[in-house]
């Protein structure tokens, strides 16, 4: 609404895809950047340091969400292959990353790549049945991957270490100073999202972006026209593992301990749902339905606890809130579906094409 | 002596192949008819032995008032679901459609405790629980009722399908929406009754599972074990269905006796899964699947 799109004139292909459409989304993407960057500081500043800490580990919940969420949509969004056991995939890249740093003390720049690179190399394993396979059989293969694999961690002492099936992991250091505080972590993990929304936008835009639309829109004509498909789902299924593996990774370094009840079937739907909810087949959608998952049980949480004691006990409470919240979740899944289904990528298209030429009508 | 305890193994596992069968049934019927997939089929079963548990232990109604609510509760409650969240995903991709039944599912299992109280309940089938003895066999009456019951609704189902008027147009409309509706049949109405008889079997389906596990969230996780049967057996195939339910039970009844030792448990879980895989690779359109031709 402060800037008008007459008078661009693109006169080249190149123009025409680059990544700033207009000169101004370069200003738009610099002030959102240096908000971000200037975000711990303000919230301290606003809020006090002790609850700063607390809005700051909530961003990097869902700084850590954007990325898986980016993965699983370039696989479901983009190449139209449906994925149920993308949790597996960051599991395997957290163990990888967790027995990497215990057991032979690397530091993170070695163990997230590698953790990327297991998890993206066990993706194009599970990924190679749906050559032959599509649709619901692919879903519920992946499903089994998920089954399995969750299996094999939790009864491989040598990947799991032990019987809790947990690794503490030492906190990342950067240049020999160790990230202990949320907001040392915040710039860890506000670097990696970056990379990966960047990595993933110039991803789409590119030849093997397009070749997986084509193969989501119609993957016999795909063929025909020439793109190897065995070569781009198995790429798929391997790029969209290998931001798996970087959020388990990431989650790991987070939490400083990698456990794989924190990759259980639940968190593959919570990251379909965060797709679905945002939109499939785009990028902006995916960083707005990680945010608006993670934060959906978070607002529960404050809002059953400050408004429930009305209704409920304080021990029935403690039910309620869990079973509210996966109620809701679901309520909001099919209220999505079949009321928006583009998501609330589109909802945002709609208040921005509104206000594009506010405030004439035409 | 090692050949009675195979013997037993396989005799279990019959019987609960046969109850899988049974809640794998209404996904078969479902996906049949309508071509929607149905992820919540657990959770469907799980609500309505909730129901039959609420009939009869809270209310202390007699056993067949609880059936009886559980399968006009369900048949109402499949009824509804096709009209206000399916039909609208009509030709949407895949994913949409199984997405809103993961979600269908979510809203069941956070629900369903609210409402049915979270604590474990237990349903008792009139049939005793004296173990029966055969030869080798040790058989639960429980599991014998449910294997029972199965057999009865796979025979129905069959003869629904192959001869009676209303199964001919069933098929009809699974086969081709349009042609049908040029035929004459109201392919609305047809989804409608799938989606009842999906009902009916996970109702029965409920009580049997119910009086086995006892009541509660957990029952919904006999959903998983439909993908594998339906997977092996062929996702519009009934016949798929039984085969496909006697293959996982008796697979997955041999892994715990036999695997379960020497790894450390847990197999009984994913054993359908890794044998599911390699039929996928091998047919992946099951044993007794239709082969899909595509055209661009």
């Amino acid at each position: 609404m402060f800037h008008r799109e007459s008078g661009y004139f693109k006169t080249t292909y190149a123009a025409d895809g680059g990544l700033y459409p207009l000169p101004i989304a370069k200003w738009t993407i610099g002030v959102l950047l240096a908000g971000f960057i200037l975000l711990p500081t303000i919230s301290t500043a606003v809020s006090g340091a002790v609850s700063a800490e607390y809005y700051v580990s909530v961003v990097n919940l869902i700084l850590i969400a954007v990325v898986g969420a980016l993965g699983l949509n370039i696989l479901v969004g983009y190449t139209g292959q449906i994925s149920i056991g993308h949790a597996a995939f960051m599991s395997v890249g957290a163990y990888t990353a967790a027995n990497l740093a215990v057991k032979l003390g690397l530091p993170f720049w070695v163990t997230l790549p590698a953790g990327g690179l297991m998890a993206a190399f066990i993706g194009a394993i599970v990924g190679i049945p749906s050559l032959r396979i599509k649709g619901l059989y692919l879903a519920i293969a992946t499903l089994a991957a998920q089954l399995i694999i969750e299996w094999v961690i939790n009864h491989t002492p040598a990947i799991s270490g032990g019987s809790q099936a947990s690794i503490e992991v030492p906190r990342p250091t950067v240049f020999g100073y160790p990230l202990k505080t949320q907001r040392e972590l915040y710039y860890f993990l506000l670097f990696f999202a970056v990379l990966a929304i960047v990595g993933t936008l110039n991803l789409v835009r590119s030849r093997i972006g397009r070749a997986f639309v084509a193969i989501r829109d119609q993957d016999i004509a795909a063929e025909i026209i020439g793109i190897d498909i065995f070569r781009y789902k198995l790429t798929a299924f391997a790029i969209s593992s290998f931001y798996a593996g970087v959020t388990g990774v990431l989650y790991t370094y987070y939490l400083g301990i990698a456990n794989y009840e924190n990759f259980l079937i639940t968190t593959s739907i919570d990251y379909l749902a965060m797709i679905i909810i945002g939109g499939l087949g785009s990028v902006l959608g995916s960083i707005l339905g990680a945010i608006f998952v993670t934060l959906l049980p978070i607002v529960i949480r404050v809002f059953m606890e400050s408004f429930g004691t009305l209704l409920f006990t304080a021990s029935e409470l403690n039910n309620v809130i869990p079973a509210t919240r996966l109620g809701l979740f679901g309520l909001l899944i099919i209220v999505f579906l079949v009321v928006e289904p583009e998501g609330l990528n589109r909802l945002w298209r709609n208040i921005r094409n509104y206000f594009r030429v506010w405030p004439f009508s035409y | 002596m090692e050949w009675d305890f195979t013997l037993l193994l396989i005799g279990n596992g019959v019987l609960i192949g046969l109850m899988y069968s049974l809640i794998a049934l209404g996904f078969v019927v479902v996906y049949k008819a309508t071509d929607a997939i149905n992820f919540a089929q657990g959770e469907f079963v799980m609500l309505a032995a909730l129901m039959s548990a609420a009939v009869t232990v809270l209310m202390e109604l007699p056993f067949w008032v609880g059936v009886l609510v559980a399968i006009v509760g369900m048949i109402s409650f499949s009824f509804g679901l096709e009209r206000v969240v399916l039909r609208p995903l009509l030709g949407r991709p895949i994913v949409a459609v199984i997405m809103a039944t993961i979600g269908l599912a979510a809203i069941l299992r956070g629900l369903g405790p609210l409402f049915f109280g979270a604590e474990t309940r237990s349903l008792t089938l009139p049939v005793g629980d004296e173990p029966i003895i055969l030869g080798p066999f040790i058989l639960q009456p429980v599991q014998v009722t449910g294997a029972a019951v199965a057999l009865l609704f796979l025979g129905g189902f069959t003869w629904f399908f192959l001869k009676s008027r209303m199964g001919v147009a069933m098929r009809a409309v699974a086969d081709n929406q349009q042609v049908a509706m040029a035929m004459g049949i109201n392919v609305e109405r047809y989804f409608a009754l799938a989606w009842a008889m999906a009902g009916i079997v996970s109702a029965l389906g409920g009580v049997v599972w119910g009086a086995m596990l006892g009541v509660d969230v957990h029952v919904s996780l006999v959903g998983l074990k439909v993908f594998p049967v339906v997977i092996l057996g062929g996702l519009d195939s009934i016949i798929g269905a039984v085969v496909g339910g006697l293959i996982v039970g008796i697979v997955e009844n041999l892994a715990a006796g036999y695997l379960d030792p020497l790894v450390g448990g847990g197999t009984k879980d994913f054993a359908p899964y890794v044998l599911m895989i390699i039929a996928l690779m091998i047919r992946p359109y099951g044993i007794f699947g239709k082969r899909k031709i595509e055209r661009v």
